[in-house]
């Protein structure tokens, strides 16, 4: 057993006071990354992928539909006008797909959004691919102005079979405050 | 015992500069008493809401406050000090040794805690209210929702978080470096090894707290998103910091009531205690095990199948270690000597209350059946099964099995008997009802309900009054004790009685063990 001092006590001590800390860094340096990769990894809480997909060429399977349902919500406090342009589509699994969403910023002032995607059965985040999305990135948009933001996606062919619709969410965030006025003066 | 060594300091400064682990032990346990009746008047406010459905007495925003701020004074500041009083005034006579090993630190640790809850307390009388988010203060609703007094929340519990690492560090340092010659670790007392595992339960788990409110602070104070989807964070992530936290903390409230019932059921059976190494094992498997089920909290939130089953079975698997300790207990007490003093009526108790707590455990282990039982009064029910006839009762019955020691002067007995009585009346009339209600579809944490619950809520509240009545017939027994008990200089207070503790002399002097025991 390592002994960092000849004084029992002290070695004891200062073995457990390491301990500790290590533990408070333990909780920011590993848990944390740890969640989200583990929900990378896993596909589980219903993330889908933060970047953009690079479709790979597998052929449309025109054997089986999927039904794609579009949510939209706006969290609290959000005065934006923001939904998709249809609420469901019918898609065959390896064919890319556009929709758009809309938003609107009522207020007279520039904002910033920032959109969260959510996928229900969350089995089925692992096979959504985004290859465009208004989620990648934060959206200003002027005040009392209007906008329509792309999506652009591929159901994977390996989607298991039982999985018959996907529900794809977004949540609209204010963030203006935490980008700062300079973002959403752009 | 050297004839010329000095007593105490007096007045004031002997209480603020003592480094005696028996003062410093008295001064948490008298804290701690002071939280209990503290938190427990804010469980007396909730109960007189909930007596009948409809808004009676304080408003719902109030009604949240209450249930937060009880939660956390009775974890934080009466169960977990009052072990760590016990400890302190214990460990150092079980062990034979002279103090405990940092006093100076342990002397920091006991004052930096009262601060930490007039902290707490304050935030009641700030603008926007006390914490309103319940004692697990799952974010957004303890960061984007938060009122401003959230900031001294976060404070105190970093302050007391503090007060519990450096108690714990200096709990191990003893136990591993002060015990007598001939004290091997499998000679320990039981409640020795259960504080010792829970230290390092302590140590491992409050940074963990530490780190879950520090996140909370930056998120609300410097523009973070650990806890907030909108800059990819989430909340999720919260109640698996929380409860990696949370879980293990449930067995440090636990495990030092275990470690008391092993010392008194023997002495009461005039058996010695069934199995002590199986405890000892048994303890160990507990405090691992704790490790790796914090997420049969949040069965609902959302997780793969094989989430739940891995916290299923592995929360089920924590039954078996408990399951050795009681029938231990069990076994200690077949064809014992038995009679039944306080503290060992308050034992049987717990023994009793404590497993159908467990039980309770078992059914909201099932990932299934947890859907409906999630956030219902049953969970509420479960929990004070096992924290106030579990830790709550445990306290009880080491209060009167050492106080004779402590101060030498016999308890009232009867007075004693009484409390118990009314204590496991009140808290069964109080608690029982709120498993049919939960059952029901009676929520957690509403201040007005269903009017189908009516009944169960007012039989729930007398219930409470009652066992609440019944703590201040404990104070007042335990002062008449010191002041005018029947005095008694019985090494022995108990004849079944077996420990170092029980070969000083009664009252306990004020130094003990300055001479090592030599332990066979």
């Amino acid at each position: 057993m390592l002994r960092v001092s000849s004084n029992p006590v002290l070695d004891t001590v200062v073995k457990l006071a390491t301990t500790a800390v290590a533990m408070f860094a333990f909780v920011f340096v590993v848990m944390v990354p740890l969640y989200d990769v583990l929900c990378d990894a896993l596909g589980i809480n219903g993330k889908t992928s933060g970047e953009a997909y690079t479709a790979v060429q597998a052929g449309v399977d025109e054997s089986r539909s999927i039904t794609i349902q579009f949510v939209a919500t706006n969290n609290e406090g959000m005065p934006w006008e923001f939904g998709p342009s249809v609420t469901r589509m019918v898609v065959h699994p390896g064919a890319s797909n556009d929709t758009v969403f809309h938003a609107r910023n009522p207020l007279p002032r520039p904002m910033v959004a920032q959109a969260i995607p959510s996928i229900s059965p969350s089995r089925a985040a692992a096979y959504f691919h985004k290859t465009e999305c208004f989620c990648f990135n934060q959206q200003p948009l002027d005040a009392e102005t209007a906008t329509e933001m792309p999506l652009q996606f591929i159901v994977d062919r390996d989607l298991p079979a039982d999985i018959r619709t996907i529900t794809l969410s977004y949540t609209i965030f204010d963030v203006t405050d935490m980008v700062g006025g300079a973002v959403a003066a752009r | 015992m050297g004839a010329h060594h000095h007593g105490p300091a007096k007045g004031l400064s002997r209480w603020l500069f003592t480094t005696n682990h028996k003062d410093i032990g008295t001064m948490y346990l008298w804290f701690s008493f002071a939280m209990f009746i503290l938190g427990g008047s804010f469980a007396m406010i909730i109960r007189a809401e909930l007596f009948q459905p409809g808004m009676q007495l304080v408003d719902p925003a109030f009604f949240n406050q209450m249930t937060t701020l009880h939660g956390l004074v009775m974890v934080f500041g009466a169960i977990m000090p009052s072990f760590v009083g016990l400890a302190n005034w214990m460990i150092p006579m079980m062990i034979g040794a002279p103090d405990m090993a940092l006093p100076r630190m342990n002397n920091w640790s006991f004052w930096i805690l009262p601060p930490a809850f007039l902290i707490l307390a304050s935030t009641l009388f700030m603008e926007g209210g006390a914490p309103a988010f319940g004692w697990t203060f799952y974010a957004p609703l303890s960061t984007t929702y938060a009122p401003p007094s959230v900031t001294y929340f976060i404070f105190s519990i970093h302050v007391l978080g503090l007060s519990s690492i450096m108690g714990s560090i200096n709990i191990i340092a003893t136990v591993m470096n002060m015990r007598a010659p001939g004290m091997t670790y499998m000679k320990m007392p039981l409640f020795v090894w259960t504080w010792l595992i829970t230290a390092f339960l302590l140590v491992a788990v409050m940074p963990v707290l530490a780190g879950a409110v520090t996140m909370m602070l930056m998120d609300v104070h410097f523009g973070t998103s650990f806890f907030s989807a909108a800059g990819g964070g989430d909340p999720v992530l919260f109640q698996h910091i929380f409860w990696f936290f949370g879980h293990p903390e449930v067995y440090i409230i636990i495990l030092p009531a275990f470690g008391v019932v092993s010392q008194i059921i023997p002495t009461f059976a005039r058996k010695p205690l069934f199995g002590y190494d199986s405890m000892v094992y048994a303890t160990a498997s507990i405090a691992f095990l704790s490790f790796v089920v914090w997420a049969h909290h949040m069965y609902t939130v959302g997780m793969p199948v094989a989430g739940e089953l891995f916290f299923m079975y592995a929360t089920m698997l924590i039954a078996v270690p408990t399951g050795v300790k009681v029938f231990n207990w069990v076994t200690t007490m077949w064809r014992g000597a038995m009679t039944f003093e306080t503290p060992m009526l308050f034992c049987m108790g717990f023994l009793v209350l404590f497993t159908i707590g467990g039980f309770t455990g078992l059914m909201l282990s099932i990932a299934p059946a947890d859907f409906q039982y999630h956030d219902s009064y049953f969970v509420v029910a479960h929990f004070h099964y096992v924290m106030v006839a579990g830790a709550v009762f445990s306290m009880s019955a080491a209060i009167y099995y050492w106080l004779p020691k402590w101060c030498g002067r016999m308890y009232n007995e009867a007075m004693g008997k009484t409390h118990f009585w009314i204590s496991f009346i009140g808290f069964n009339i109080a608690f029982f009802p709120q498993h049919f209600v939960g059952l029901a579809g009676m929520p957690r944490r509403i201040p007005d309900y269903a009017l189908q619950f009516a009944d169960f809520n007012m039989l729930s509240s007398i219930g409470a009054f009652i066992y609440g009545a019944s703590q201040i017939l404990f104070l007042y027994n335990v002062i008449a004790t010191i002041v005018a008990g029947k005095p008694t200089s019985d090494e022995k207070t108990w004849d079944g009685a077996e420990g170092l503790e029980w070969t000083v002399a009664t009252p306990a002097p004020y130094h003990t063990f300055e001479t090592p025991p030599r332990v066979k």
